[in-house]
């Protein structure tokens, strides 16, 4: 047996959540007031945790770097978040929710995990309703929905294009409720920079206070790790500018293996590049697609013209057009999964049809549907995302297409968690983005939000009891230990060290190189010469930072230089995580493109007899080749075929 | 397009503060603005200069990280925008660009244009939630709530807390953000069980943590990011009036 | 009610009940200027009934009170306002986003305060308050009146004060239902335009006044 022990209950699928919920260990009110739980990261996963943990009596302790807990990255989805209510009769049920998440997820994710996923999501659903989330309505007064990519029925519920940011602002709000309460303290403008093993537990973590750079000690019974993902390591992506892998890096460096590093999403739906000093691209919904129409034209002339400017898109012909997911996705159309969409805008670009100067970009087409539903309604529905891309792009989406190609959104992979969210470290649990338990190889639109809120609201608060139930005889931890005292001694000299460096380039001028880098072998295909590449070059990048890089200011103080600094510093060996994992996984799988193994169409070629695992990396120092183990997948519920989504 | 840049440098809290000038050459006009302060800090940062601190995070609009008073205008010189929204095609070649920190004795700055905004966290976990813990509610669809109410709400809901409405105001007043936190759940069943008690708390809070009143001058709601109308001031101080009275 | 008038809607509350007060006594007060249209002895009669009513001077000292208490949160507000900025911007551009007279009501206040002063020692000094204090009344207001208008500086002062009261009212009589909670996206514009003509009523009604004693009499 492999030294993972994923702790999946036995039984079948539908009967494993509530087994194993009833067969776990409870904490009794008055012992869960003597146990502390830090909380790091306040976006859904992370914000609805240290609620639901604050209500059950636990001392949180919850962190984030922004000024605010609201700030976290999830406020930023847009479009929806699914679940299995079937309110709209269209034969929805937990069933097929789990269904279309493995096989979205090109079966590379754990069928109990998924399982519970769908299960909970009815749950998330009221709950949010009871917080007071105002997601769409129709004038019955009842919840509206609708479709996604992956899906063939509408089980979206979403909040204008807003729904991360309502979702948010309820858990936000369950956590100030908790704050005013004095169960859940909160560090805004913290950094956390190191986790505290004693005897092999998470104990507490080092963070530094970012308004005045303090190094400071904060205890803990558990840890619980919600910081995120890691796309920032392409420098460009849809993440904001400060999310970050550092906290999920830390505790890789402690001893928690990292699960499926290069599982990657490349999203289809976003705003093109248009120079070199760009900071972040940006997202336009995945919902856009239930309206619009993604097309370039058959003429190359026509492309010519475009680049020229000579012509505007609206002049070609319809019959010029290629609608290209329509022609080779009959079935679902425009609404294909993210890995599908993005990879085929990929194809028609390199095939020399990319409509703007750049040649990377393809048109998203809302005239067939203003024809038919009229303009207001398209408003009504899209109203503000048609105005942010006016405002960024300077065009009018009402009268020309939008242009969009696929940008770096999200990660699949994360830090390895068993059944019950617990890292190979006792003690550190990991939620949300930052692990890497349900979405497979690829993540279907609106379930990250399901998962983020799944884990927080309804899945760490149990699973923590059990674990927790044992350490009520453990009193408060003592932050003047030699593992604290050693984890910031470490932190200061890490500082220390960058801010001697004092070399040539800024902090950005090296992130650059290695987004380049990961973007040109580590983004949407990828190859064995390319990841073999990739790896020494961002081994070298890593030896250019540590003599080369420039940080100015002091240590003791605001220093968003710095921040970024220790921030880049982890990218740098994530980056080469990643492509460490690529090289090792020969098949293509979800948003795992390896240009050696396609079938003749071009499409991703799995290969189910060799890779069927998770991948999990385990760390072995610094410039030493980390030893993976696998994890095997099972598949007892669902037959594992080929994806399909032609008819 | 090149542009002089007046920029607001403080090194803490307690430094006094002054405004400093800097050029920036061969921009973009598709450049976002902050892209445009990026290159300025690149510039620096080789120059051996600090870089300026300013926040910024999401860059799409709607974490309300970002801030700044640009051209004496918060978000700048463009409606319903956040600064990270604004692209550097609304200024003119040789323009002079004066950028400050949001000012309010409850917003006082971190660092140059940095501010601590954690007045706004206060407000909010005085009142700003429904007192629900989490599992044990009603199915979704179990209370019917009209679309009109469930949009308005929505309206209201927008805020994204950047503070541009207090930035804005000439008394430097919370109204609108608190307001349109209290109508975002007035105007649902589930958020009308303890209304009153929410805007008096709220209220309570605002006034003590330095913010100034509402004189309804309304340059809140037309600098607003999000367009959130001053109707719900007016919602504010009804559920605040109707509370006082049955005390 | 605890603590309301403590709090800053509460102190708002105050400024919004009593400007709609002043507001129908600026009507009512228009009104009776216009008798000065009809000659002497319909204004002399007019003032001889204000001058006695019981009614009237019971309102008085209300009045007053209506005045101070306006004044005085005026006061308290403004000032409490300008301390929650205490470093200034260099360059703020408000009309962008609000009106002028939005932004100025305290000055605006000020110069109707100015012409309040005025008013009362030119006219009410003479007329109304001899009734309180059982001194020696004007014989005929209206020959008070008129040549007190009669000098073009005095006219001129009273008209300016009117214009600034125009101001004022633009924006204080929607502000006052804004405050008390009586206002919603519909509302806002219909108080708005009903503000602007009653504004302008108040506004040319008090000139008319001023302007066809100045010229006619």
């Amino acid at each position: 047996m492999s030294i993972l022990d994923s702790k999946i209950p036995e039984g079948p699928l539908a009967e494993k959540w509530s087994k194993h919920k009833a067969a776990i260990k409870v904490v009794s009110p008055a012992n869960k007031r003597k146990l502390d739980i830090i909380v790091v990261g306040t976006g859904l996963g992370g914000g609805a945790a240290a609620a639901a943990l604050g209500e059950l009596g636990y001392n949180v302790k919850v962190f984030c770097i922004s000024d605010s807990p609201r700030r976290a990255h999830s406020i930023a989805a847009q479009g929806g978040i699914n679940a299995a209510k079937n309110y709209q009769n269209d034969n929805d049920s937990i069933y097929r929710l789990f269904y279309d998440t493995i096989k979205g997820g090109d079966y590379r994710a754990r069928e109990a995990n998924v399982y519970r996923l769908a299960e909970v999501s009815n749950l998330i659903i009221d709950q949010c309703v009871a917080q007071g989330v105002p997601f769409a309505r129709d004038y019955g007064g009842l919840l509206d929905n609708r479709s996604f990519g992956g899906a063939q029925v509408s089980r979206t519920f979403y909040a204008r294009g807003q729904t991360g940011q309502q979702l948010l602002l309820g858990a936000y709000a369950a956590l100030n409720r908790q704050i005013s309460k004095g169960t859940v303290k909160s560090y805004t403008r913290h950094e956390m920079l190191d986790l505290v093993l004693i005897d092999g537990k998470a104990r507490g973590i080092i963070t530094r206070n970012l308004v005045t750079g303090e190094i400071e000690r904060f205890g803990a019974h558990a840890v619980v790790i919600a910081s995120g993902g890691y796309g920032n390591v392409f420098f460009l992506s849809t993440n904001a500018m400060n999310s970050n892998g550092s906290a999920a890096f830390q505790c890789y460096r402690k001893g928690a293996m990292f699960a499926n590093p290069c599982f990657t999403q490349i999203h289809p739906t976003c705003i093109p590049v248009h120079g070199t000093q760009q900071s972040k691209l940006t997202l336009m919904s995945e919902s856009l697609r239930n309206d619009g129409r993604i097309w370039v034209p058959k003429k190359k002339e026509d492309v010519e013209r475009l680049r020229k400017k000579e012509i505007k898109a609206s002049q070609i012909p319809e019959e010029d057009r290629d609608y290209y997911l329509e022609r080779r996705y009959p079935a679902f159309g425009n609404l294909v999964p993210r890995d599908v969409a993005s990879r085929a805008a990929k194809e028609r670009c390199d095939a020399g049809f990319g409509v703007n100067d750049t040649g990377l970009a393809v048109f998203l087409d809302f005239s067939t549907a203003i024809n038919r539903l009229g303009k207001d309604v398209i408003a009504q529905r899209y109203g503000n995302l048609f105005q942010m891309y006016e405002k960024i792009t300077d065009v009018n989406p009402y009268e020309e297409p939008m242009m969009i190609y696929p940008a770096v959104h999200y990660t699949m992979g994360g830090i390895w968690v068993d059944y019950n969210l617990m890292t190979t470290i006792p003690g550190l649990y990991a939620l949300g983005e930052a692990n890497f338990s349900d979405h497979g190889a690829n993540r279907l639109g609106a379930s990250a939000l399901m998962q983020g809120l799944a884990d927080g609201y309804f899945v760490i608060p149990y699973t923590i009891g059990d674990y927790l139930a044992k350490e009520i005889q453990t009193p408060k931890i003592d932050t003047s230990r030699p593992e604290f005292e050693e984890a910031e001694k470490a932190v200061r000299q890490k500082i220390e060290r960058i801010m001697s460096i004092q070399g040539s380039q800024s902090v950005d001028d090296i992130h650059k190189k290695l987004g380049h880098i990961m973007w040109e072998n580590v983004g949407m295909a990828r190859n064995k010469a390319g990841l073999t590449k990739a790896i020494s070059e961002i081994a070298a990048l890593r030896a250019e930072f540590w003599k080369d890089v420039r940080v100015p200011g002091k240590t003791e103080e605001f220093n968003q230089e710095l921040e970024k600094a220790i921030r880049l510093s982890d990218f740098l060996e994530l980056g080469e995580l990643m492509a460490r994992d690529a090289l090792n996984r020969e098949e293509s799988c979800g948003g795992h493109f390896r240009e050696e193994h396609q079938t003749e169409e071009g499409e991703a070629k799995r290969d189910d007899e060799n890779f069927k695992y998770v991948a999990v990396w385990e760390y072995k120092g610094q410039d030493k080749e980390p030893v993976m183990h696998k994890e095997e997948l099972v598949f007892e519920n669902i037959k594992v075929a080929q994806r399909n989504y032609k008819d | 397009m090149n542009l002089k840049l007046r920029i607001w440098r403080q090194k803490d809290a307690k430094d006094s503060g002054r405004f400093e000038e800097y050029t920036v050459e061969n921009i973009s006009p598709d450049t976002s603005f902050l892209e445009m302060l990026d290159i300025l800090n690149n510039n620096l940062i080789h120059e051996g200069k600090e870089p300026v601190a300013f926040d910024h995070d999401c860059r799409e609009g709607i974490c309300g990280m970002c801030s700044l008073f640009i051209d004496g205008r918060a978000h700048g010189p463009d409606d319903d925008i956040t600064t990270c929204q604004l692209h550097m095609r609304k200024f003119k070649d040789g323009d002079t660009i004066t950028i400050e920190p949001w000012r309010s004795a409850a917003f006082p700055v971190i660092k140059d244009l940095v501010v601590d905004r954690s007045a706004f966290e206060k407000i909010l976990q005085a009142g700003g939630f429904i007192s629900v813990n989490t599992g044990g509610v009603p199915d979704a669809n179990a209370i019917p709530i009209p679309k009109a109410d469930a949009d308005e709400s929505m309206d209201a809901s927008a805020c994204i807390g950047c503070g541009a409405c207090v930035a804005t105001c000439k008394n430097g007043s919370a109204m609108l953000f608190m307001a349109a936190r209290v109508s975002a759940l007035a105007k649902l069943p589930q958020g009308r069980v303890e209304a009153t008690r929410r805007a008096k708390a709220m209220v309570a809070k605002m006034d003590e943590l330095g913010f100034g009143g509402c004189t309804n001058t309304g340059a809140c709601e037309a600098e607003c990011p999000k367009g959130i109308s001053i109707s719900h001031i007016a919602r504010l101080n009804r559920e605040f009036l109707c509370a006082k009275l049955k005390d | 009610m605890s603590n309301l008038f403590s709090s800053s809607i509460g102190k708002k509350l105050v400024m919004s009940l009593s400007g709609l007060f002043l507001i129908v006594f600026l009507l009512l007060h228009m009104v009776l200027n216009m008798t000065v249209f009809g000659g002497a002895e319909t204004y002399n009669a007019m003032c001889e009934f204000m001058d006695t009513n019981i009614f009237i001077k019971i309102m008085v000292p209300v009045l007053a009170a209506g005045f101070i208490f306006h004044i005085v949160y005026a006061v308290i507000v403004t000032i409490g306002n300008r301390g929650a900025r205490p470093v200034r911007y260099r360059v703020q551009n408000l009309s962008k986003s609000s009106t002028w007279e939005s932004r100025n009501m305290f000055v605006l206040g000020l110069i109707v305060i100015a012409f309040l002063v005025l008013h009362l020692y030119d006219f009410w000094a003479n007329m109304q308050l001899q009734h309180f204090v059982g001194g020696e009344v004007a014989e005929s207001p209206y020959d008070l009146v008129v040549s007190r208008f009669a000098n073009p500086v005095v006219a001129l002062c009273y008209i300016i004060g009117v214009w600034a009261l125009w101001f004022h009212l633009q924006h204080g009589f929607w502000s006052a239902f804004q405050t008390i909670g009586l206002s919603n996206q519909l509302w806002i514009r219909r108080w708005k335009c009903v503000a602007k003509v009653y504004a302008w009523i108040i506004a040319l009604g008090y000139t008319a006044v001023v302007v066809y004693t100045y010229l006619c009499l």
